[in-house]
């Protein structure tokens, strides 16, 4: 089984902490000829892909290198002349040229934001209800992964993020509450409502992760 | 295990046909109000979970996503690739909810509306055709079970 990640929101709506545990690398890196075959454009300091999606590489993922040197934001980082990545592109003399294409990976800013963003589609989702008395969203299936989430009863949110055939989860989201209670809110220096930052914690999350990763949810 | 409300919109979000069976619970606010929540809620989710994907989504589906469930009911999703959707709210212990989506739209919607050359797409069903045949599907189908539980 894979674990994605791990979020806990907490009651105001505000993300307190995130794991990522192991979230796969989307890298394509190939040698193009002129002209290029993707429609790049620079949006939100990066270079992205926004027409052309073919051998891999989607729309929306990101240039990460040219011919081996990183890119950030629109330059080369190439120690001897850093230069502007869409110049180089454009001309014709520097093909056959080597890129490297990936999918974004996701800042803490845009981590936040969709923890917020789960918080009304929960509150949406029991209002919306058939039947009398349902909690929020419990579970999602998408194309791509499931997510679990677990309430508590003082309101602080469980996310999890495993891989679509994953089943079960309720229970690994429990123990993560059990180390929530033992590591987090039994630590004298954590206030409530702040972001999680207790080493204990962290670690034993990891392991915990881990263990149920190899022997299965079963065993945790 | 019971069917409890359908929900049909367009491409553009409007709501083209909404029938209930075993709804145990009304929203409080009117019908019009509560569609625009649904799709709002679902086109919301929808951009939630293409951001929040560890994966590309390579499957071409345009949903992104089929369901979710909360304790008491699950909620099922299907659009087509011409953008129209469809929302059946079941309990929470109903599989195969998806097979019966895919049969209201081949064998309902394509049928009695699609085929109807006095209904116009763009506007919501009035056809007492589709809504007779729409219940008898349903009613049929191992979903559904008149009694809820």
């Amino acid at each position: 089984m894979v674990i994605y990640s791990v979020y806990i929101v907490s009651k105001s709506g505000g993300l307190i902490f995130n794991y990522d545990h192991s979230v796969p690398k989307i890298e394509t890196e190939k040698t193009y000829s002129f002209p290029l075959e993707h429609k790049l454009v620079y949006q939100n300091k990066q270079i992205v892909v926004a027409f052309g999606q073919r051998n891999g590489v989607m729309v929306g993922h990101v240039l990460l290198g040219v011919n081996g040197a990183p890119v950030n934001g629109r330059t080369i980082e190439d120690e001897k002349n850093p230069r502007d990545a869409f110049e180089v592109l454009e001309n014709p003399e520097n093909y056959p040229i080597n890129l490297k294409f990936g999918r974004p990976k996701m800042s803490t800013n845009e981590k936040i934001f969709l923890a917020s963003m789960f918080y009304p589609l929960f509150a949406i989702a029991s209002q919306l209800s058939p039947q009398p008395r349902t909690s929020g969203i419990q579970s999602l299936e998408a194309d791509t992964f499931r997510l679990y989430c677990f309430q508590t009863l003082t309101g602080v949110k469980f996310i999890l993020i495993v891989e679509p055939s994953q089943t079960g989860a309720d229970l690994l989201l429990h123990r993560i509450y059990e180390l929530y209670a033992d590591y987090a809110l039994k630590n004298p220096f954590y206030s409530l409502e702040m972001p999680i930052r207790c080493d204990l914690f962290e670690s034993n999350l990891q392991s915990l992760l881990e263990q149920s990763e190899k022997a299965g949810i079963s065993s945790v | 295990m019971t069917v409890h409300n359908f929900y049909m919109f367009d491409r553009y979000g409007q709501l083209l046909f909404y029938a209930e069976w075993n709804r145990l619970r009304q929203s409080g606010i009117t019908r019009e109000e509560e569609a625009k929540l649904m799709y709002g809620m679902l086109f919301s989710i929808k951009s939630f979970v293409s951001r929040i994907s560890p994966l590309d989504n390579t499957s071409g589906s345009r949903e992104g996503f089929h369901c979710y469930r909360t304790s008491k009911y699950a909620l099922h999703y299907m659009e087509t690739p011409t953008g129209l959707k469809l929302v059946l709210n079941t309990d929470n212990v109903a599989v195969n909810v998806h097979e019966l989506l895919k049969q209201i739209y081949s064998q309902v919607y394509v049928e009695y509306v699609v085929k109807n050359p006095l209904c116009n797409l763009s506007e919501p069903i009035k056809s007492d055709l589709f809504e007779a045949q729409l219940d008898a599907v349903v009613k049929q189908s191992h979903v559904f079970t008149s009694k809820p539980t």
